[in-house]
């Protein structure tokens, strides 16, 4: 082994230990920024007895789900009851390793260590576990993996909510896969490149690619929602008509790994929609970022966090807000409304980039962003006023009034005839 | 149409699913920001005297535990007739009259035991009383580490009249009582 790779396999490890802390932490955290914000929103105040405004009540329910008995059911598959968990809950951490979370940080070193020999390292290390050249499809790839756990759990359980919600859970993961997939394409054809690395790198020099792909911002951030069965498209969970669904059967720390799993898929869509549409570990007016050495690699880290931060709240928020939608609106929503917009959206992006780069020729990645900009406001407007016309989609009224018009045309037609 | 029936006016028109998300998403950050309603149980109590009359106050229909009011000179306003002790269903209270020489009075309660162990907390006993001398409280407390400490003794259950005044003006419009039974002529 040459001195070189094993300072970077040194490197990695003592990364993976960061990212692992972190997250791990942070999604416990996340349970309580959870109960927290559902507080506020109904004038509550939320968990605030333990510790200092109830910081410490991921410790103590982890302590009491490590506690807890474990139930199997009676006639559970007990290896796959078992297995389930971890299946759901390592895709969901595997997805963390290929996310740039800061600038590149310079790291030189040559030491010997003993027995273990020789360490080198030169040159600047990217902040990210893995820095994958096909990072982009590795997420794809990866984030898909996460239904076996569920749909595995929901069957081994042995139990028909269960069964159903794993049904549910895998229809709506493939379904919204697709349309999470086309909305993505965009991305692949403006920056070029299916390095997350190289697709933060290309935001720098442009602009943040919501601007220029708002719509397959909106796309994904609604296909990452069903993707994370979160409200408003948790069926897979649906407390008031599957009792939970998947997890009906699991009970300590079985059932915690389940929100684990949960809350690190959420961290890693909001991370994902950070680094593909809002740049980012980019500050944004600002090349100091990229000058190197320790200070812009901490702020850089910083700001990834903030922007993740805001993403993790909007998900909380709008589960607060909405109701669960209902199974065939889901569907419909999917398949009959997200994917021919993403499909369509991926013609008219194609023939928008080959024109502003080769028919306009204009080279400066900003102007050119700022005119797939101007595009996408013309597109914006259309396809929400669209939606909004009250043409596609109607309002309940609409039917109620539809049927009162038919009784009254009922009558008036016995009036005649009587 | 049928008296009571709320017919709920559904939109027509408007629709999709991003103004009606949007709108919600307002509303709900609104209530983020608004003062929370929580009664924060152990610090603040209905029972306190800032807090029970006020934010989160029991209303007087409330039945917590037995009260027995004094009069002005911090005695027992009890006459010790045994209508409560009869009107109970659990048998929880127990009177063992004294005799009075010369205080307006002849017979008042020596012992007055309400085993709250028993009690159901039917409000019987409030309502045979004649001589509005037990009442039922605002009080919902009543751990203890032995069940002996459920029984209450006379002593603990004595409080004057003004402390429970709100029950008291309850108690008069529910059961049609004009007013508070005549005072009786002092010796």
């Amino acid at each position: 082994m040459t001195p070189e790779l094993k300072g970077f396999l040194l490197l990695s490890v003592i990364k993976m230990v960061i990212v692992f802390t972190i997250i791990m932490v942070g999604v416990a955290l996340l349970t309580l920024m959870e109960r927290k914000v559902s507080a506020w929103m109904q004038n509550r105040h939320g968990p605030n007895r333990v510790g200092w405004a109830g910081l410490l009540q991921p410790a103590a329910d982890g302590v009491k789900n490590i506690l807890k008995e474990e139930t199997f059911p009676a006639q559970a598959n007990r290896w796959l009851f078992t297995v389930a968990p971890a299946l759901s809950f390592i895709p969901a951490l595997l997805l963390s390793a290929v996310i740039p979370f800061a600038a590149p940080l310079p790291v030189d070193f040559d030491f010997t260590l003993g027995p273990l020999g020789r360490f080198v390292h030169h040159g600047p290390m990217p902040m990210v576990v893995a820095d994958l050249p096909v990072g982009f499809l590795f997420v794809i790839a990866i984030s898909s993996l996460g239904v076996y756990g569920i749909a595995l759990a929901g069957w081994s359980s042995n139990s028909k909510y269960a069964l159903l919600g794993g049904l549910r859970a895998s229809a709506q993961m493939i379904s919204y896969e697709v349309a999470m997939g086309m909305s993505l394409i965009p991305v692949l054809l403006l920056s070029g490149s299916v390095s997350f690395s190289t697709i933060v790198a290309q935001q720098q020099a442009g602009l943040w690619y919501v601007m220029p792909l708002f719509l397959s911002f909106f796309i994904f951030t609604i296909a990452g929602f069903a993707e994370t069965n979160r409200l408003p498209f948790d069926l897979p969970e649906a407390e008031s008509e599957l009792i939970t669904g998947y997890h009906t059967e699991y009970s300590a720390m079985k059932f915690s790994f389940f929100f684990i799993a949960e809350y690190a898929n959420v961290v890693t869509v909001c991370a994902m929609v950070t680094t593909l549409f809002f740049g980012g570990w980019d500050i944004p007016f600002t090349d100091w970022d990229r000058s190197g050495g320790l200070l812009p690699t901490l702020a850089t880290w910083l700001v990834f966090f903030l922007k993740v931060l805001f993403w993790v709240f909007v998900v909380m928020w709008i589960r607060w807000t909405l109701p669960r939608f209902r199974y065939d609106q889901l569907m419909a929503l999917g398949w009959k409304v997200l994917m021919p917009i993403a499909l369509a959206y991926i013609m008219v992006m194609c023939v928008a980039i080959y024109v502003v780069e080769r028919v306009l020729g204009i080279t400066s990645p900003v102007l050119a962003s700022l005119a797939l900009f101007a595009l996408n406001v013309g597109l914006g407007i259309l396809v929400f006023g669209l939606l909004d016309s009250g043409v596609f989609i109607r309002g309940s009224g609409y039917r109620q009034q539809e049927r009162l018009k038919e009784r009254g045309a009922r009558t008036a037609r016995a009036a005649v005839a009587g | 149409m049928a008296i009571g029936v709320k017919v709920m006016k559904r939109p027509e028109k408007q629709v999709s699913y991003v103004r009606a998300t949007l709108k919600g998403m307002v509303l709900t950050f609104k209530h983020m920001l608004e003062k929370k309603v929580t009664m924060q149980y152990p610090e603040q109590k209905s029972t306190d005297r800032e807090h029970g009359l006020g934010t989160y106050s029991l209303s007087p229909r409330w039945r917590g535990t037995h009260r027995m009011l004094t009069d002005e000179q911090g005695r027992s306003k009890c006459v010790a007739c045994g209508l409560c002790e009869f009107a109970c269903p659990t048998d929880c209270i127990t009177i063992v009259p004294g005799e009075l020489e010369g205080a307006g009075i002849e017979r008042y309660p020596e012992e007055f035991d309400i085993d709250m162990s028993r009690c159901m907390f039917c409000g019987l006993c409030e309502e045979a009383c004649p001589e509005e001398a037990i009442v039922m409280s605002r009080e919902v407390e009543l751990t203890t580490y032995e069940r002996s400490g459920l029984t209450f003794q006379k002593e603990q259950l004595l409080v004057p009249e003004k402390l429970l005044e709100r029950r008291l003006q309850f108690l008069r419009s529910e059961y049609d009582r004009e007013s508070a039974p005549a005072r009786r002529e002092e010796a």
